[in-house]
């Protein structure tokens, strides 16, 4: 379980972290998004013990991390922003060395190493320096080294940025095998990696929590929540059936790729009417869809009032 | 296994990852035999003792063991390391003491290694083996108080070229703290009890004392306080600056 109450972080007289409050349960794995130097990673260097908040506290498994940091320390995996480690030392020795400051030994030793080496697919660079390692495998050993005590509480500064798509998938699946009982923060600013990692997101910019709830919820705040798209080769015919709908507010015409979207009025379902307006002034459809929400829409609309160019 | 062994191990095993260490222990080898034989004429002395050895290591250390300690912090924090370092469970004071003692340990056995200058004045003559012990002691503990100046500079930037010259430069002052050229500069300045306790500072009068066979607790007790300061310093240093 991690606590934050009213964690606040200065530095000089800027404000990176302002007040912010939240807590996670197990199974909760939680999303931090927000734009370049909304203060993500300063909130994250807290949770960890690096950085000492300026007020406030954050509470690892009930150990505050200022005043019994050995103990939050040792329910925690953090994996830093950029998976800093060792370049001269090779994938065994760093992991090995991370072991045994974790106080790991003997069988239980060779069994979580060994864990994690599977887990994360390294036993083909274990004895290459980690310098010389792509950046997926230099993610992963930087994983490999977060999870190795099996932590109950997991912080994972930016794991998938930089690997490509197949290398996301496999990290959003590990995160997924480990959701289960633990606590798992993690910051992203790749929107689709909520949708598939997280079941909880907050949101913050300048600082500031300016969001706290599901994926989906987030996504119903969207005006395109509800919404009806199709395609289809009589673009005007079909514009014109749907204005003769009264449930319809608005229909919007995508100039690049003609896609049609038409907005619900408030509380309104469309999709059923849409589709019959359609058949009967015989219009034929491409493909039509019920729209979710965009997610990056509902980013840009809670965060932009808030940004500003700032360190990270 | 205690976690401060752990970090020291690391940290040791880390100079040999390179060939940073071997070329600093040739160097070193190299060099105070060189200054013993032809600047200190070992030879023409005709004495048998390692005076002529010993009186070159303060200006040896001066720019060698800067060159260890520079990498100590500025490379933990310019690769993101010390991130990781400092989230693990182990202290602050583990982590600064582990380092330091690592580089210490490795200064150890470059001096260690200087041991055929030992057998060769042992096989020329009969020294005072007495004093040529605290000869070492004295040049370890001098080696111990230049490198916890450097640890501590080296953990104030990112850059380690930076923290070499930064812990060149108060080495020096170190060194000659004694001398005209630093306390004339601060006569000008200070009142003639700091004067007087800047003088009592230096390096190089603690050491002469001890490396010529008199072993004062006053100058054991001095090279251990100026670790311990050092080493202190270093702590906060890195609780400060850790957020740039």
């Amino acid at each position: 379980m991690i606590e934050t109450s009213a964690l606040t972080k200065h530095y000089g007289r800027f404000t990176a972290v302002d007040n912010i409050s939240f807590r996670v349960e197990p199974g909760e794995v939680l999303g931090f998004l927000g734009p370049n130097g909304a203060g993500k990673s300063t909130t994250m260097k807290m949770i960890a013990g690096f950085l000492a908040p300026s007020s406030g506290s954050v509470k690892v498994c009930g150990f505050d991390v200022e005043s019994r940091p050995i103990e939050a320390k040792r329910a925690l995996g953090y994996l830093p922003e950029g998976a800093p480690a060792y370049g001269e030392m090779t994938p065994r020795a760093f992991l090995g060395f991370v072991a045994d400051v974790r106080g790991l030994s003997g069988e239980e030793r060779t069994r979580r190493l060994d864990d994690v080496i599977g887990r994360l697919h390294l036993e083909g660079v274990l004895e290459q320096p980690i310098e010389t390692l792509s950046k997926g495998f230099k993610r992963r050993v930087g994983l490999a080294q977060a999870i190795l005590h099996d932590p109950p509480v997991l912080i994972l500064d930016e794991p998938t940025d930089g690997l490509d798509p197949n290398q996301k998938h496999e990290v959003r699946t590990l995160i997924n095998a480990m959701a289960k009982d633990k606590v798992i923060v993690i910051s992203t600013h790749i929107l689709e990696e909520v949708n598939a990692v997280c079941n909880r997101a907050i949101i913050i910019a300048g600082g500031k929590l300016l969001a706290d709830a599901a994926p989906a919820e987030l996504e119903a705040r969207s005006r395109y929540h509800m919404a009806v798209s199709l395609t289809t080769t009589e673009t005007e015919k079909a514009k014109e059936a749907l204005g003769a709908i009264p449930d319809i507010e608005s229909v919007e015409i995508d100039p690049l790729d003609e896609r049609i979207t038409a907005f619900p009025r408030k509380g309104k379902q469309i999709l059923a009417a849409v589709s019959d307006a359609l058949k009967a002034q015989g219009v034929a459809i491409r493909e039509l869809q019920l729209e979710t929400g965009r997610l990056d829409e509902v980013f840009r609309s809670i965060t932009q009032p808030h940004t500003q160019e700032a360190r990270a | 296994m205690n976690p401060t062994l752990t970090l020291f191990k690391r940290e040791l095993s880390s100079y040999f990852a390179t060939p940073v260490a071997y070329v600093f222990i040739v160097i070193f080898l190299l060099l105070s035999g060189s200054f013993t034989f032809y600047l200190g004429g070992f030879y023409e002395r005709g004495q048998a003792d390692l005076e002529p050895f010993f009186q070159y290591h303060p200006w040896l250390y001066l720019f060698l063991v800067p060159a260890v300690a520079m990498r100590l912090w500025a490379d933990e924090r310019k690769s993101g390391t010390i991130e990781l370092l400092l989230t693990l469970p182990v202290t602050m004071w583990q982590t600064v003491v582990a380092k330091f003692l690592a580089a210490w340990s490795f200064v150890g056995l470059a001096l260690l290694l200087t041991f055929p200058i030992w057998i060769t004045v042992n096989y020329l003559g009969e020294p005072d083996n007495g004093v040529i012990l605290t000869g070492y002691l004295g040049s370890l503990l001098m080696a111990g108080g230049f490198l916890a100046i450097g640890a501590c500079l080296s953990a104030t930037t990112r850059s380690q070229v930076i923290a070499f010259i930064l812990s060149v430069v108060v080495c020096f002052l170190f060194l000659l703290a004694g001398f005209p050229l630093v306390l004339d500069v601060f006569r000008a300045v200070a009142p003639q009890s700091l004067v007087d306790a800047i003088a009592g500072l230096s390096f190089l009068s603690h050491f002469n004392a001890i490396s010529q066979g008199v072993v004062d607790l006053r100058d054991l007790l001095y090279f251990l306080l100026v670790i311990g300061f050092w080493l202190y310093a270093n702590a906060v240093v890195i609780d400060l600056k850790k957020a740039d």
